[in-house]
């Protein structure tokens, strides 16, 4: 399956059918956002309004703007860490899990290894909370190497023991006193400071630029990279030119992980300061999605998670202005993800109405 | 452990049964399309927007039938939805499955605030009357087990027996299963492939929205935001323990329907935290497609077909 993707991606950016990549992504953005205006305007709200409100509200102040790169930021490591896995021909939707796990091992790191100046603290927690995150990623990765159980499946389950697992520990073993079920706070040596208040934009938006660029120059111009995208196009071919399905698997597998893992650190240090039951509103599955609609590479994932983080915060100011349910951005971004995943459905679409 | 054992009475297992049947047809049809070679993510999705659908129904006519029925329509309209993307457009199976769950999420969501102002819960609709079998119901202990249940309860194992009878005893089945299994040559042995496809995997939506209907308009009486709670995944997990035979998925959904009524009630006592318990079926299925405890192996590559 993820073969099959992987090469209508290549048919896709091939250019063929007269429709370039980018055209694709851009065609099913604006055809969720006409679908989106109909469900508007059938249950009585007027779209202009609506969408005029969520612009400017994302767009419109610095606040906005604060807002809407907050809300990007974890998207655009699960969307990185999604694609890495994806280059290999890997589906390792299991995001949401390492995500959680990399935000639990920062908070333990955060908390208990108290004391330490944070030039020191800072890098430790993360580095903890990407360790976190590629261990749980490696257990897929092993048994698709060995046992050639299916990674879909696998990451899938092993996403919702980690919800489960993360909760327990904020619910028993690491539950701050008082009725909510939280770790304590990590220590401020280990906090990410808060740069544009009084926006919960922290610095986590630099280490997100620089997973961008870094896992940029991976994917091109290494050859640990280059041996990822071959196994991920074909990887028959790969092995006859002696690289090891095996070995990259399990690196493209960690990898991810410790993308996503990173991110549930960057969220823990930067906004939440602790880790709250259930503070992820689903930023794996958004990656998912967010990275099919930036083209598969990292870059573009960067700009797709900022337009995913606008329609959240503008979300949330047209909601107040105009009183539509916010839940019409979960609709627009279910239904840009469905037509991306169709490009042939979008050309056939386009084509009829020319 | 006194307080455990207290625990294990006929409520529990009744309580189980009526936890295994959601779990139970979502799982029967996630088997439906992966018996054809479409993976199903999308059947959280699917029950969300059915429970929904027949809620709504309910609260516009007042019949809690007709709210089953439309449910059913809505799961199956889902399910041509995923058809079309994954077959005729050849479009990504998990891809379309997440984008179901998520369009759910929103819509459900979006229209409860249309319909009844409030993103949380709908009002209270009409319900199906739970139904008594009258001699069954005199037998000690089987009696307060079985007696007493939705009819979308006793119809589970009908659907499970039908399933297995038309899977492997007709021509139909026959071909279900030579779809999956080898499509070109199922192709050149004269079977209309994309037929067979569409109709297992709308099939599979219309099972996962009766699933969606018991639980909005049968266990409870409401729609709640949310409301199916991961059980679409469960039932995933259940397709797969039970290695996709429809016997051995209603057996699993009935070990995954205990397992989520115990925890229930063991958050009550507080002796056993109950993620633990919860993150159980989950654990066993990776177990299983491991290897650990006997082998699970899909009946089907997963890949679009393409006519030569």
């Amino acid at each position: 399956m993820s073969e099959r993707l992987t090469a209508a991606v290549r048919r896709v950016f091939g250019g063929g059918d007269g429709l370039q990549g980018l055209m694709i992504q851009v065609a099913a953005i604006l055809i969720a956002f006409i679908v989106g205006a109909a469900v508007l305007a059938v249950t009585g709200y007027s779209p202009v309004d609506a969408y005029v409100s969520m612009a400017s509200g994302a767009f419109g102040s610095s606040y906005g703007v604060g807002q809407t790169l907050t809300q990007a930021t974890p998207i655009v490591f699960t969307s990185i860490a999604f694609l890495i896995g994806l280059k290999a021909g890997l589906f390792n939707i299991g995001i949401e899990g390492q995500f959680l796990m990399g935000a639990m091992g920062a908070t333990l790191a955060g908390v208990y290894l108290d004391g330490l100046p944070w030039v020191i603290h800072v890098p430790l927690t993360i580095l903890v909370g990407m360790i976190a995150g590629a261990l749980w990623s490696l257990i897929p990765a092993v048994l698709k190497s060995r046992f050639d159980a299916h990674e879909v499946i696998t990451t899938m389950m092993l996403s919702y023991v980690a919800t489960h697992f993360t909760s327990y520990l904020v619910n028993y073993p690491f539950k701050a006193p008082g009725w909510v079920a939280q770790s304590l706070k990590i220590s401020g040596s280990a906090e990410l400071p808060r740069i544009l208040p009084p926006t919960q934009l922290s610095a986590a938006i630099f280490v997100a630029v620089i997973v961008t660029v870094a896992s940029t120059y991976f994917l091109q111009k290494t050859i640990m990279g280059y041996e990822l995208r071959a196994t991920g196009l074909n990887p028959s071919a790969a092995e006859n030119a002696g690289i090891s399905i095996d070995r990259n698997i399990l690196v493209s597998m960690a990898l991810s992980g410790a993308v996503a893992g990173l991110g549930g650190a960057c969220e823990v240090m930067g906004i939440h300061r602790r880790f709250i039951q259930g503070f992820s509103p689903g930023y794996g599955w958004d990656g998912l999605a967010v990275a099919l609609v930036g083209g598969l590479n990292p870059v573009g994932s960067f700009f797709a998670s900022v337009l995913f983080g606008a329609l959240r915060s503008g979300g949330m100011i047209m909601t107040r202005a105009t009183g539509v349910p916010l839940d019409i951005v979960k609709i627009l971004q279910a239904l840009v993800i469905m037509f991306v995943a169709a490009p042939k459905l979008i050309r056939a679409l386009l084509r009829r109405e020319r | 452990m006194v307080e455990l054992l207290d625990l294990i009475n006929t409520g529990l297992f009744a309580a189980a049964i009526r936890m295994a049947t959601p779990i139970a047809y979502a799982a029967l049809g996630g088997m439906f399309s992966e018996r054809v070679g479409v993976m199903n993510i999308g059947l959280e999705g699917i029950m969300l927007t059915s429970a929904f659908g027949g809620v709504a129904v309910s609260y516009y006519t007042g019949s809690a039938w007709l709210g089953v029925v439309a449910a059913v329509l809505v799961g199956g309209l889902l399910g041509l939805f995923h058809a079309i993307i994954t077959v005729k457009y050849a479009g990504d199976q998990v891809v379309s499955g997440t984008g179901i769950n998520i369009l759910a999420a929103g819509f459900t969501a979006y229209m409860s605030q249309v319909i009844w102002g409030t993103r949380g819960s709908s009002d209270a609709v009409n319900s199906i009357p739970d139904l008594t079998i009258p001699v069954l119901k005199q037998i000690p202990v089987l009696g307060e087990v079985f007696g007493t249940h939705s009819p979308l309860v006793y119809l589970m194992p009908i659907i499970t027996a039908a399933s297995y009878y038309v899977l492997f005893k007709t021509p139909l089945g026959l071909r279900i299963r030579a779809v999956g299994e080898h499509p070109t040559a199922a192709e050149t042995a004269g079977v209309d492939v994309v037929k067979i496809k569409y109709m297992c995997i709308i099939l599979s939506g219309m099972l996962a929205g009766i699933g969606g209907a018991f639980l909005s308009l049968s266990h409870l009486n409401v729609f709640n935001k949310g409301m199916t709670g991961g059980r679409g995944f469960i039932a995933m997990a259940a397709m797969i323990f039970g290695k996709w035979m429809p016997f051995s998925v209603f057996g699993a959904s009935l070990l995954f329907g205990f397992a989520d009524a115990l925890q229930m009630r063991l958050q009550s006592l507080g002796i056993l935290p109950p993620q633990i318990i919860l993150a159980i079926p989950y654990v066993l299925t990776v177990a299983i497609l491991a290897g650990v405890v006997g082998k699970a192996k899909p009946p089907s590559d997963y890949k679009p077909y393409e006519k030569e």
